[in-house]
């Protein structure tokens, strides 16, 4: 394990808790600017398809759903543009800088899902959703949550790649290729958000449910009585 | 490893961690309104010169086989203001000025007295949409050369009927793909596409391509650089 484990003992007390660094700044750093990041794209790339809600071709248009304008970002058209084209390069760079970081400190074996946690998986979805038993809590992120991290990440460099065959479709004209060609590519990018934003949903949830104490360990890296160590 | 501490000390060690996070208290700047716009203008400034360098000269856009050319019938009609800005057609000419050495008034046959090219390109909208159609006309760069323009100016800059204007960069202009185009499907261009005159630049965001050219200047400067881009829109947008 990387991770630093302190004994905490309060004043006049004989009491103490374990607290476990679990988070580096870059990690933290990362974390809080690519949530700002996407919450903005996500409200300005919903500005920027009311301006055609749809998938298939403008005659006839078929309108594919009206979302309301209080839940986009930018006002207008050229507004959305301009918060989504300033923040994707803010959302691409702290990815650059996380991924970096990741390999080379080697903290990535902390979140990255291998072969070894697919047997863990079924037993904490038995246990989520199925009122099965309580598997043992070993590491700071369950197979469970490896799994749903590492396909959030993926689903990150999907985000991108998808943008840029948007944005760039003669200069990257490649990228749209594997995506079925460039009109699809767009399919792929509302598709990719909502996955994103379905990981949220329970991503959320889980803050919820697991409390302050690992609320806080994404602000200052420490965990106090994590349940994976001994005590 | 576990380390014994008393709580004094680890509370002002995750205040220390705490106060690491303070740089993404930077990002509230885009909430302040006086500070807001200046940044998302240099963000869109930001994304315009990475366009710039990402244009490859000699990159072509994708082209399509006939088949894959949508019916002219859902080729659709955008415009700011009208469809038919009533050009009389029989008394239009291109006027060209700024770093030419021929300039003057351009008729409809001089300009399609320069080699023609067809091509089906894809026309991409910056509302969402994109439509593959078979544009005709001379390359921008042939026209150029034939009015001794001069080639290292930086922009090519055009008004229309319709009072829209716009710019583009030369890289652009002397792209082989760029047409001054008076054909759509191999008919002359209608009135609600442009007729007589309009740029197809495959290689641009549909709302550079400007219809019912009346005016032409080669210049380096632009007091306007397009009617969207001045309320806005991207100036560069290249595809």
């Amino acid at each position: 394990m990387p991770e630093t484990t302190f004994e905490v003992t309060a004043p006049k007390s004989e009491n103490t808790e374990l607290a476990v660094y679990e988070h580096p700044w870059p990690v933290r750093f990362c974390h809080w600017v690519n949530s700002i990041a996407l919450l903005v794209l996500v409200g300005s790339g919903f500005e920027i398809f009311r301006a055609f809600p749809s998938f298939g071709a403008k005659i006839p248009q078929k309108d594919l759903l009206h979302w309301p304008k209080a839940f986009a970002l930018g006002g207008w058209l050229g507004g959305g543009l301009q918060w989504h084209l300033t923040f994707m390069w803010i959302y691409i760079a702290t990815g650059l800088f996380y991924f970096c970081y990741q390999l080379f400190s080697g903290n990535y074996r902390q979140v990255l899902f291998t072969a070894g946690d697919i047997r863990g998986v079924w037993p904490m979805v038995h246990y989520y959703f199925f009122f099965g038993p309580k598997p043992e809590p070993r590491h700071v992120y369950n197979p469970l949550q490896k799994l749903a991290y590492s396909s959030v990440l993926v689903l990150g460099v999907l985000s991108v790649l998808s943008g840029l065959a948007i944005w760039k479709p003669v200069q990257f004209s490649w990228l749209a290729w594997p995506m079925g060609g460039f009109h699809y590519a767009r399919i792929w990018h509302f598709a990719v958000m909502w996955a994103i934003l379905f990981f949220l949903l329970g991503h959320l949830i889980m803050v919820v449910l697991h409390g302050w104490n690992n609320f806080m360990s994404m602000l200052t890296g420490w965990k106090k009585n994590p349940e994976y160590v001994a005590r | 490893m576990t380390k014994a501490i008393d709580s004094r000390r680890f509370n002002s060690t995750t205040r220390r961690e705490l106060l690491k996070l303070t740089p993404v208290l930077a990002l509230g700047a885009f909430a302040i309104p006086k500070l807001q716009q200046p940044l998302l203008k240099a963000g869109l400034g930001f994304s315009d010169w990475a366009s710039k360098l990402l244009f490859r000269r000699n990159h072509l856009a994708p082209t399509f086989s006939d088949s894959e050319v949508a019916p002219f019938t859902t080729f659709p009609i955008n415009d700011y203001d009208v469809d038919d800005p009533g050009v009389d057609l029989e008394a239009w000419n291109l006027t060209v000025s700024g770093a030419v050495q021929k300039p003057g008034e351009y008729t409809l046959a001089q300009i399609q007295a320069l080699p023609k090219i067809r091509q089906n390109t894809r026309h991409v909208c910056v509302e969402g949409w994109d439509v593959i159609g078979r544009f005709g006309g001379t390359r921008l760069s042939d026209f150029l050369k034939s009015i001794d323009a001069d080639l290292n100016s930086r922009f090519i800059y055009v008004e229309c009927a319709d009072d829209y204007y716009e710019s583009i960069d030369m890289a652009t202009a002397l792209h082989p793909q760029t047409l001054l185009c008076y054909e759509m499907y191999d008919r002359p261009l209608t009135r609600e596409h442009g007729a007589p005159l309009r740029l197809t630049i495959p290689t641009k965001i549909g709302y550079k391509q400007a219809k019912y050219l009346t005016d032409l200047k080669v210049t380096n400067v632009l007091p306007r650089v397009g009617y969207w881009e001045d309320q806005g829109y991207s100036s560069f947008y290249g595809l």
